[in-house]
């Protein structure tokens, strides 16, 4: 059915198309330029607030995780600034899907010359990248400021740190994507996305880093695809990770994007069948 | 919809009817009145279709809690590696969590559909509600109005019951006055933050977000003690935005702590007078918000 027509129609230039609907994603969100500042802000406010309790906790112990008290407040910083960036409590693209479930556009989405995974995973990287620089930068500055952080001074690590972040929003796009398709079967994933975002918020290391968990929870949380989103970055800019430990990180990542990537690739092709069989 | 008569009943007095919009002339005890009953209908009324699918509302409320106890989780799983933060225990900080978390969170079931308030002037949707024979604020506040939201405030309450029983406190008079107290007022507060903070989207429609740091972020604030920041910040939320108010400077008269800031001990008993006036202030805001309103016309 529609791959046929997908594959001549995008033939040539898929990589042209899908760099098209980044930009275009890159450019709407640049377009709310009052609710970005006021984004920025807020991630600022949380970071100083969260800094200084990691600065309490670091003084309590010294060393505790591994991460000296630069490296601790440093930390939050890069996760605020990570924290829209991945998505992690869902959203970008996944409102957009939500309100095409609600209208039924959905159905018209499927039918597309153009790859539905891909599409949504190049508009989410799209936004991705603009809020990496717009809510990531500034408040990163600012902390920068305010506190005594550390940020790498060779370029190499901040390439390194990029790939891992770009690898990171893969990932949550793939856990994202599947959200959404269990709204071809729910009639909404308002539910599933409230659980969602509880089990992100845990298990990426935004609220703690992975290391100060206890025992089995810490063991769940380093396999689990979450730590992909904040926790395998960070460490990668905090330079915990170097030599064998980043390639085993950037692995890690990679891993869990192909297998999301492929399970939400099935998952869509079940989705298709389901509209196909109701009539639309 | 509910029935827009059902708005005007109980302030209408008998006879002849009076005209729609009274203005400044109705007394203000009246206009309370009709307020809070609109606000209970319109409530009401959401409550019966939010309702009418049960176990998603139960899915919901046990996510929001669910949500919500990750704060503490954090709290906890920090008091694995340590046995004080800036020199309070855990269950110094239970208190502090569950007061701060209790006010925000009633104050948001209360009042905290305001903050649609840019939204609505963007679609043209609040100029509906001011044709309305009804007070335009209660009817913001009430909109949307979801018992879900109970969540976070009794998980809070959880917590400070804990706490309560978990602490040494030598409770006197004026300490056990003081917990009611300050839920109360602290409510207030976080009530008139949430209200003057959606009236700054009057002027800049974008604002939502910027009040989401004063509310979650002043809630997160006051989950730890004021001893572990910047002498600066703890001023600000003094004597700048009153938050302080709502929990930290009571708690230390209740758990007998030291002042970082030296201040009178008067300040520990004044969150009443910091409630009244956070509550005047959001009112003249809201006022002059919607004297400077201009419909966008769609």
């Amino acid at each position: 059915m529609a791959t046929s027509v997908q594959l001549r129609a995008v033939e040539g230039g898929a990589l042209g198309l899908y760099l098209a609907v980044a930009r275009g994603a890159f450019r709407r969100y640049s377009t709310y330029r009052a609710a970005t500042l006021a984004g920025a802000f807020t991630n600022t406010v949380f970071g100083c607030i969260l800094a200084s309790t990691f600065l309490a906790l670091w003084r309590a112990r010294p060393g505790l995780g591994g991460y000296d008290t630069t490296q601790a407040v440093t930390y939050i910083w890069v996760s605020q600034a990570l924290l829209v960036t991945v998505a992690v409590w869902g959203g970008g693209f996944q409102d957009d899907v939500q309100e095409r479930f609600r209208s039924g556009d959905i159905a018209i989405d499927l039918y597309r010359p153009v790859d539905f995974q891909g599409w949504w995973l190049a508009s989410d990287l799209g936004r991705a990248a603009f809020h990496l620089l717009a809510r990531g930068v500034p408040p990163t500055l600012v902390g920068a400021l305010l506190f005594h952080t550390r940020l790498p001074a060779s370029p190499a690590v901040w390439a390194v740190f990029l790939l891992s972040v770009l690898l990171a929003v893969v990932v949550s796009f793939g856990l994202r994507f599947l959200v959404s398709l269990t709204g071809f079967w729910l009639h909404d994933s308002e539910g599933v996305r409230a659980v969602m975002l509880v089990v992100a918020m845990f298990f990426s290391g935004m609220l703690l880093p992975i290391s100060l968990f206890p025992g089995a929870l810490g063991t769940a949380a380093h396999v689990l695809p979450w730590s992909a989103l904040v926790q395998i970055p960070t460490d990668v800019l905090l330079e915990r990770r170097t030599g064998g430990a980043l390639l085993t990180g950037l692995a890690f990542q990679l891993a869990w994007a192909a297998a999301l990537l492929a399970a939400g690739r099935a998952l869509q092709l079940l989705a298709t069948r389901k509209v196909v069989v109701q009539g639309g | 919809m509910a029935d827009l008569r059902d708005l005007r009943a109980p302030a209408d007095p008998p006879g002849p009817r009076l005209p729609l919009d009274l203005g400044d002339r109705e007394p203000v005890l009246v206009r309370t009145r009709r307020a809070l009953w609109t606000w209970w209908l319109i409530a009401g009324m959401w409550t019966r279709s939010v309702m009418a699918y049960r176990a998603s509302f139960a899915l919901m409320l046990g996510a929001g809690i669910a949500v919500t106890s990750l704060d503490f989780v954090v709290l906890v799983l920090m008091f694995r590696h340590t046995d004080r933060l800036g020199g309070w225990s855990l269950p110094e900080l239970a208190f502090l969590y569950g007061t701060s978390g209790f006010a925000l969170g009633v104050a948001n079931l209360l009042v905290g559909s305001v903050d649609a308030l840019g939204e609505r002037i963007r679609t043209g949707t609040l100029d509906t509600m001011l044709i309305r024979p009804a007070p335009a604020l209660a009817q913001l506040c009430a909109e949307r109005f979801n018992l879900r939201r109970l969540g976070r405030p009794l998980q809070a309450t959880a917590v400070l019951v804990w706490s309560l029983t978990a602490l040494p406190v030598h409770w006197t008079a004026d300490r056990i006055l003081l917990v009611p107290t300050l839920l109360l007022c602290g409510t207030v507060i976080f009530g008139a933050v949430y209200i003057g903070g959606a009236t700054l989207q009057f002027w800049w429609g974008e604002a939502k977000e910027l009040q989401n740091s004063l509310t979650y972020g002043g809630a997160t604030l006051l989950h730890y003690p004021p001893t572990i920041f910047a002498r600066e910040l703890v001023a600000g939320v003094v004597f700048g935005i009153p938050l302080a108010f709502v929990n930290w400077l009571p708690a230390l008269r209740i758990l007998d702590r030291p002042d970082p800031l030296g201040l009178p001990t008067a300040f520990q008993y004044a969150s009443p007078a910091a409630a009244l006036l956070c509550a005047l202030a959001a009112a003249l805001a809201w006022r002059a918000g919607l004297r400077a309103y201009r419909s966008t016309g769609n």
